[in-house]
């Protein structure tokens, strides 16, 4: 058994964008658990989507080998995390599963609103940061103010923070030997029962759910009856073992501070889930670790086949999609206009893009996806109360006492020229200001309570777009306030089109349904009637817009006996005919239901 | 089969492209067209071989601008087709011919070659309209040809005008309107103007183009009144409107291009000419080399690089064709024809499509004929466009 005090388990944290998978990928490299040429760039990111976006979706562990200074062999456990705040929880167990962080701050650009959030949350879980200064060999690095940052706006020593590019493997050697004198060696109690934290798990359809844990306390064995402690399922682990980098290594036995998986025929992820303690069933710890908590969505959608036939292919899609990824929600829906599909719940707005995209990559599927809906309290006059995320569920306004809407607390941070700009865009989105702050003279932290509905359609775009790219953003659900809602309709050539309807602040479904109905005629492509589109509140109409009756489409010409010429002309038609979408006698573009998804920064 | 067919001849050369203008032709100097000429009625005697003893009821010499080769080498032509093929007493022969090449004709050489249908190019009765078109003649050179033609002894003469131009207006539409029927054609070729891709035109008009110097297009509403009002125009001049964009006196319709639209056989000969015989669709290579270097073996012609498409027609491929094609003619599709030729009620095939087109005033049935409405005319490519079987 590995002795405690040459274990080092961290995790590394970083605004996205900072080089933390840069970084991950030289100290696995420099530590020689892979030779350069098995090195491919960012080896943790597994997943095609991961790579190419350049982010962190789900947590992933990697155990490496160091020959430190002092001549001894230390094993670091390095626990990967996602970046964005929709993955909130998911950092916060594996958090929980370290005993240190490194913070990788860019040199060029200093500290951030999102570095802070994290290292925020890595401090409230005792977690000691260890800052490390990235992209030094950028011209524009300047890693003395960025040091300056760390201590003025984090408060946390950084003058002899390593001064490094992971991109170049500059100074990586100096990053190692500080994770050994920085970073405590776990502290556990290695005769205890059994007392190991799930941070993440993953799908095998060999191995059924792995589940990933550090162990607290005891060892686990391969063989051993294990409990999960909050869902009370029992199992009997088939394989113990660690993490080499992109694959797993079974092993007999993992002892106390130790990184590793499990498996045991686990049919769902259900029953392993992340922040469950596993103990052992026959001689239990008294109590599990703090923290379980089930993680419920926050924004949802429906999604629809563009092709109606597809709708059991996309049915196989979230289900495989959903067994790698247990905060994914999703029941069948049907909708008039799109048909068969599914509502899905997502953790934020950046889940449900990652959620879409590979839903089309991984599964080739074209889909149609509907306006992002927040969960909304009904209070009903007959006292009952219904949470709302699909507009279609609202009751009729004469049984509605009030409403309330889900309200984050926000943090944004931007350089001084943009507050004014930051901030009427924060007024705008109903926010409620509560504090801003000059972290240095020239960057202000401003605070807002904001409604989650008005964040979730392009409010990161806004804010990129109104501070030139420079303010960063991160937000905490805080609770829900109660608000004047409306369901806003859309009419087109007199029918409702369900898949169009939202529910809307009261004060904005003007100016809102007007919008729609512009973008909407910009969408529609003129047909052999004239088309109304209406935005209507109940039985109030509040805007309109008509696209006029096509006038011509005739081939008067003369292709004298090429007539393929003349088919292929027809066939084209056809085939954008086909792309439609028939509502009534009106056939609507896919790209008009996802065009009213962007509908404010024009 | 022993029906008779028309013949179609591509003359790929022009003086100068038209601004407009997408269709395959180019300038060419004389020793060019000397070749072509020869290459031409190398592949006449090739293919004419294979068609037995069918007799050819319509030619129709196009373009291009046949105009260009001079009456020399059209009466070289024609001697060839005679000596080709079995032309039937009074077969329709059309030649193609623009005013600006017309000048050096002699008509009457023309007539004594065979020719007895002609298809004068005008577009339009406005100069600077000509102009911008690119056009290499004014009106006035038109007027002469016209003429010149009927001196020398041509009796049937077909005026190609166009819609829809640069800084037209519907007034002066209707003064070129007036001034054409003012000379009595046999018929009349009204057009309107399409922007295709490739085109100098398109580069000025197309899609995200904008081209503010140039007048601007007539927009859609004032387009098909310009349409409307010619058809009330010319159907008051005693002309019937028998196709989308034609119109004739009585007897005179073009019988080559109607056999297009009611799908009889033609044989295409010439760089890119299509041809349908015996439900196969060809179209001949466009490019010029090949035309022109390629060996000709009769037998071999549609599987040599001479043949750069080939469509067996299925059933559903001649359905679909009956009724895209069919409508144009204002005749319609004749229901029991279509019984006849498929074996098949058309109703069982296209009843819904027919009906839904019925309800929206856009097809209308009369006396078991299925044809477009007025209305039905002016978006005919969408009504057309649903006759496609899945």
């Amino acid at each position: 058994m590995i002795d405690q005090s040459r274990i080092r388990n961290f995790c590394i944290i970083a605004h996205i964008d900072h080089g933390k998978s840069t970084l991950a990928d030289r100290i696995i490299e420099k530590t020689g658990t892979l030779t350069s040429r098995e090195m491919q760039d960012q080896v943790l990111d597994n997943m095609e989507l991961e790579r190419e976006r350049g982010i962190t979706i789900k947590s992933q562990a990697v155990r490496i080998v160091y020959k430190a200074q002092d001549g001894e062999e230390y094993i670091f456990n390095l626990i990967d995390t996602p970046g964005h705040v929709d993955f909130n929880y998911e950092v916060s167990r594996a958090l929980a599963a370290c005993e240190g962080a490194i913070l990788v701050v860019d040199a060029a650009q200093g500290v951030e609103a999102q570095t802070l959030a994290n290292v925020y949350m890595a401090i409230d879980h005792d977690l000691e940061v260890m800052p490390v200064i990235n992209k030094i060999d950028l011209p524009s690095a300047d890693p003395d103010r960025a040091a300056d940052e760390i201590e003025d706006i984090i408060g946390i020593e950084a003058h002899d923070a390593p001064r490094i590019s992971a991109k170049n493997g500059i100074n990586i050697e100096e990053v190692l030997e500080q994770i050994i004198t920085k970073i405590p060696a776990p502290q556990g109690d290695p005769d205890a029962p059994l007392k190991a934290l799930i941070f993440d798990s993953l799908y095998d359809p060999y191995k059924g759910v792995i589940a990933f844990f550090r162990i607290m306390d005891g060892s686990i064995r391969k063989g051993q009856r294990v409990r999960m402690m909050a869902t009370g399922s029992e199992f009997e682990t088939v394989e113990v073992g660690y993490f080499g980098a992109g694959r797993l290594i079974p092993c007999d036995e993992l002892g106390s501070g130790m990184v590793g998986y499990m498996a045991a025929s686990i049919k769902t992820l259900q029953e392993t889930r992340v922040g469950d303690t596993i103990t052992d069933a026959d001689h239990p710890c008294d109590e599990p670790l703090p923290g379980y908590k089930k993680v419920n969505p926050m924004v949802y959608c429906g999604i629809f086949p563009e092709d109606g036939a597809k709708y059991p292919e996309l049915r196989d899609a979230l289900e495989k999609l959903q067994l790698n990824d247990a905060s994914l929600f999703f029941e069948p829906e049907t909708s008039v206009a799109l048909g068969f599909g599914f509502r899905c719940g997502f953790l934020g707005l950046l889940h449900l893009e990652i959620v879409t995209e590979r839903i089309e990559r991984e599964y080739s599927l074209d889909i149609i996806t509907t306006a992002p809906s927040v969960v909304y309290r009904v209070y009903k006059t007959n006292g009952e109360m219904l949470e709302i995320s699909n507009p279609t569920n609202m009751p009729d306004p004469s049984e509605i006492d009030y409403m309330e809407e889900p309200i984050v607390s926000a943090e944004i941070m931007v350089t001084s020229e943009f507050v004014g700009a930051i901030m009427d865009l924060c007024q705008e989105r109903r926010g409620g200001y509560i504090s801003m702050e000059y972290v240095e003279p020239t960057r202000a932290l401003i605070k807002y309570d904001l409604p989650l509905n008005e964040i979730i359609y392009d409010f990161f775009d806004a804010l990129k777009s109104r501070s030139r790219g420079y303010a960063s953003f991160d937000y905490e659900l805080k609770g829900y306030q109660r608000s004047k809602l409306v369901k806003l309709d859309i009419l087109v050539n007199r029918e409702q089109v369900d898949a169009l309807s939202f529910i809307v602040f009261e004060g904005s479904a003007y100016e809102r349904g007007r919008k729609m109905c512009e973008k909407l005629k910009g969408e529609i492509p003129r047909q052999l009637f004239e088309i109304p589109i209406q935005a209507a509140i109940g039985n109030r109409i509040i805007a309109r817009e008509t696209v006029r009756a096509m006038r011509k489409d005739v081939l008067a010409k003369c292709y004298g006996g090429d007539i393929s010429r003349k088919k292929k002309l027809l066939e084209k038609q056809k085939e954008g005919k086909k792309k439609m979408r028939q509502i009534g006698s009106v056939e609507i573009p896919k790209q008009a239901f996802l065009s009213v998804l962007k509908l404010d920064e024009e | 089969m022993s029906l008779p067919f028309g013949l179609y001849i591509h003359i790929p050369f022009c003086v100068s492209k038209c601004r407009y203008c997408d269709f395959l032709s180019f300038p060419a100097d004389r020793a060019a067209r000397k070749a072509y000429l020869s290459r031409l009625i190398r592949e006449m005697r090739v293919r004419s071989s294979g068609l037995g003893s069918r007799k050819v009821r319509t030619v129709f010499i196009g373009g291009g601008t046949p105009s260009i080769l001079g009456d020399e080498q059209i009466s070289r032509l024609m001697e060839a087709v005679f000596s080709c093929f079995d032309v039937e007493e009074g077969a329709e022969i059309s030649m193609e011919c623009n005013p600006g090449t017309g000048e050096a004709l002699s008509f009457r050489n023309l007539r004594s070659a065979g020719i007895n249908r002609l298809s004068l190019g005008l577009q339009s009765m406005d100069d600077e309209q000509l102009r911008l078109l690119g056009r290499i003649h004014t009106k006035r050179q038109f007027l002469e040809s016209y003429e010149k033609a009927r001196e020398g002894g041509f009796d049937n003469i077909n005026i190609d005008i166009m819609s829809g131009l640069p800084g037209q207006s519907l007034a002066s539409w209707m003064r070129t309107l007036d001034e054409v029927c003012a000379l009595k054609p046999e018929h009349i070729s009204a057009y309107s103007l399409i922007v295709e891709e490739g085109t100098p035109f398109y580069s000025i008009y197309g899609e995200g183009a904008g081209r503010p110097s140039w007048p601007p297009l007539p927009d859609e509403d004032t387009e098909r009144d310009m349409y409307h009002e010619a058809e009330d125009f010319l159907k008051g001049q005693g002309y019937t409107h028998y196709e989308i964009s034609n119109f004739a006196r009585s007897g005179y319709e073009c019988r080559h291009n109607l056999a297009y639209w009611l799908r009889g056989d033609y044989l295409g000969l010439g760089l890119g000419a299509a041809s349908l015989i015996d439900h196969v669709r060809s179209a001949n290579t466009r490019d010029l080399d090949i035309y022109m270097k390629h060996s000709f073996e009769a037998d071999a012609f549609l599987r040599s690089p001479l043949c750069a498409e080939y469509t067996k027609l299925s059933e559903k491929d001649r359905m679909e064709e009956t009724m895209f094609l069919g409508l144009r003619c204002s005749l319609g599709v004749g229901c029991g024809q279509f019984e006849e030729t498929f074996g098949k009620d058309i109703y069982s095939v296209y009843g819904p499509v027919i009906d839904r087109y019925e309800k929206l005033g856009l097809l209308e049935e009369k006396g078991g004929r299925i044809r477009l409405t007025r209305a039905g005319i002016d978006v005919s490519n969408v009504v057309m466009a649903d006759f496609l079987l899945d």
